[in-house]
């Protein structure tokens, strides 16, 4: 079985009408691993929606080797931030769902199911329910499930985003290693340039301005400051000047904020 | 305090209700509300004694049983099926809402005529309206906790090949238990509270039957005897839901379980 190629043109993407990301292009090879970098709130997770199939194009096209998405599929697994685990079962039987939809045979399950635990090390842990387990656990018990579904296309929302700096580390470290005997395309999407520049061959990232399109582009070997000048180049400064002025208006309708921007001034007076 | 503590204070709280009871029926005390006539707990217990002894009182417990659960079982799974089906089906929401909500208000007991104008006989009369009790706490509190489950739970089973289906029995049927038991419970309170009164109003045997029958002999204690039948029944169901409800949500998070 080979990775799936995907691709996505001139797409529109949004909730209510209200587009996250717009006319985008974007091209993932066939079992290549790309990373999709951007600061929180700029589509990232919008764009990996609509290539899971959660989310019709509001314009544009969404495609898996070459034929249009029409709805969500086994080949295109989304493993979630957090909290995607069936809580009522348990690591074990969180897995054996994956292959219950792909329709394993009921005897062969357990089995695999408990190899794809002990492959993430959670082999001694395959009984316990998802609030006996730890975070970075939980993690791994979505990544053999991710798995067991047999996908051509792995499709990561900041998977490690909420765990901890070293759990992080080693969650990724055992990524690339899982990663490195399956054929998947993987797209990772973070908001963390260090984490970009350890899993990524290529990098794209999508910038501050919303609607988001491709702010740039790199293959292979970018640098760390690449990858911020990157990020930065929808001019946070600007972004910020936008949200004082919102502060602002908030003030001038709201009598009792009166008061606020006052004591702004004599804490930076005192500094 | 640990729970072995506790008891005896339960018990003595008991007790002395009890004994308060015994000394103001005794002293025949009037003072306002009157205890002149009213049974003393000796007259209850003498009387539960010779009615356990009787055929008649455990016919009677059986066939308020079987009315109570007959009406509470079609409500739980039409409650859970339709709670399901119009949280999830906006066809379904638009056909059957309308008509929920214009018969939610409508106290079962007020059904009493439309049973018995409907139903060929009494016992089945009885079993609608107990139906009819339980089913809308069932039906709202599915409802709501169709609503109320995580998007993400049905985006997981999606993407890993979940159909219509495989969600409905995957995510939604387990994931609504916990909702779905605190309507049970409910429901299964109010439909006692029906079944009595419908056996009152039109019943030929039954506990409550049996109660307003002791009222009309001017049987006082049997009054009373058959109060406490109906307490215990209730307590005994009531724990059993509970139970049962405990046992197949053992994966919430309990009390004193976080470390």
């Amino acid at each position: 079985m080979s990775g799936l190629s995907l691709r996505a043109e001139r797409v529109t993407l949004g909730y209510g009408g209200r587009p996250a990301v717009r006319g985008l292009d974007l091209d993932v090879a066939a079992g290549e691993l790309l990373v999709v970098l951007g600061p929180s709130g700029c589509g990232k997770s919008t764009l990996l929606r609509a290539f899971a199939g959660l989310l019709p194009a509001m314009s544009g096209r969404v495609l898996a080797d070459g034929e249009p998405i029409t709805g969500p599929s086994a080949d295109r697994a989304l493993m979630f931030q957090d909290d995607a685990l069936l809580p009522w079962r348990t690591a074990r039987r969180n897995v054996e769902l994956a292959l219950a939809l792909r329709r394993v045979p009921r005897g062969r399950r357990r089995a695999e199911a408990e190899r794809w635990l002990a492959r993430v090390g959670l082999g001694d842990d395959a009984g316990r329910l998802p609030r006996e387990l730890s975070g970075g656990m939980r993690q791994r018990v979505q990544l053999a499930r991710t798995l067991a579904a047999g996908p051509r296309a792995i499709l990561m929302d900041e998977p490690f985003g909420a765990l901890d700096a070293q759990t992080r580390a080693s969650m990724q470290r055992l990524l690339l290693d899982v990663l490195a005997d399956a054929p998947a395309t993987v797209v990772f999407v973070t908001h963390d340039v260090d984490e970009a520049l350890l899993l990524g061959h290529r990098v794209v990232v999508l910038g501050r301005d919303r609607p988001a399109g491709v702010a740039a582009e790199f293959d292979g070997a970018a640098s760390r400051d690449e990858l911020l000048a990157a990020l930065g180049a929808g001019d946070p400064v600007k972004d910020d000047a936008l949200k004082d002025d919102a502060l602002k208006d908030d003030a001038l309708k709201g009598e009792p904020l009166k008061g606020e921007p006052l004591k702004g001034d004599v804490l930076k007076e005192a500094v | 305090m640990n729970r072995l503590h506790r008891w005896p204070v339960r018990v003595a709280s008991l007790l002395a209700a009890l004994a308060v009871w015994h000394l103001v029926t005794a002293a025949d005390l009037r003072f306002w509300v009157r205890f002149d006539r009213f049974p003393g707990p000796v007259d209850v217990v003498t009387e539960f004694g010779r009615q356990v002894e009787q055929g008649r009182y455990w016919q009677d417990i059986a066939q308020s049983l079987v009315r109570i659960l007959t009406g509470f079982v079609l409500a739980a799974v039409l409650g859970v099926a339709l709670g399901v089906a119009t949280a999830r089906s906006r066809w379904a929401g638009d056909v059957l809402q309308p008509l929920f909500e214009v018969a939610r208000p409508i106290p079962a007991i007020a059904l009493v005529p439309v049973a018995i104008l409907l139903f060929p006989a009494n016992e089945q009369g009885i079993v609608f309206i107990t139906f009819a009790a339980a089913f809308f706490p069932v039906l709202v509190s599915t409802r709501h906790a169709v609503k109320a489950l995580p998007v993400v739970w049905e985006d997981a089973v999606r993407t890993l090949g979940g159909g219509r289906w495989g969600v409905l029995l995957r995510v939604v049927l387990p994931g609504v238990l916990p909702g779905v038991f605190g309507g049970l419970s409910i429901g299964m309170g109010v439909a006692w509270i029906c079944v009595i009164s419908a056996e009152m109003i039109s019943g030929d045997f039954g506990v409550g039957y049996r109660t307003w029958q002791a009222y009309t002999i001017v049987d006082y204690p049997g009054v009373l005897v058959g109060m406490a039948t109906i307490g215990l029944l209730g307590w005994f169901t009531s724990a059993s839901v509970e139970l049962a409800g405990r046992r197949l949500t053992r994966w919430l998070p309990r009390e004193g379980e976080r470390t």
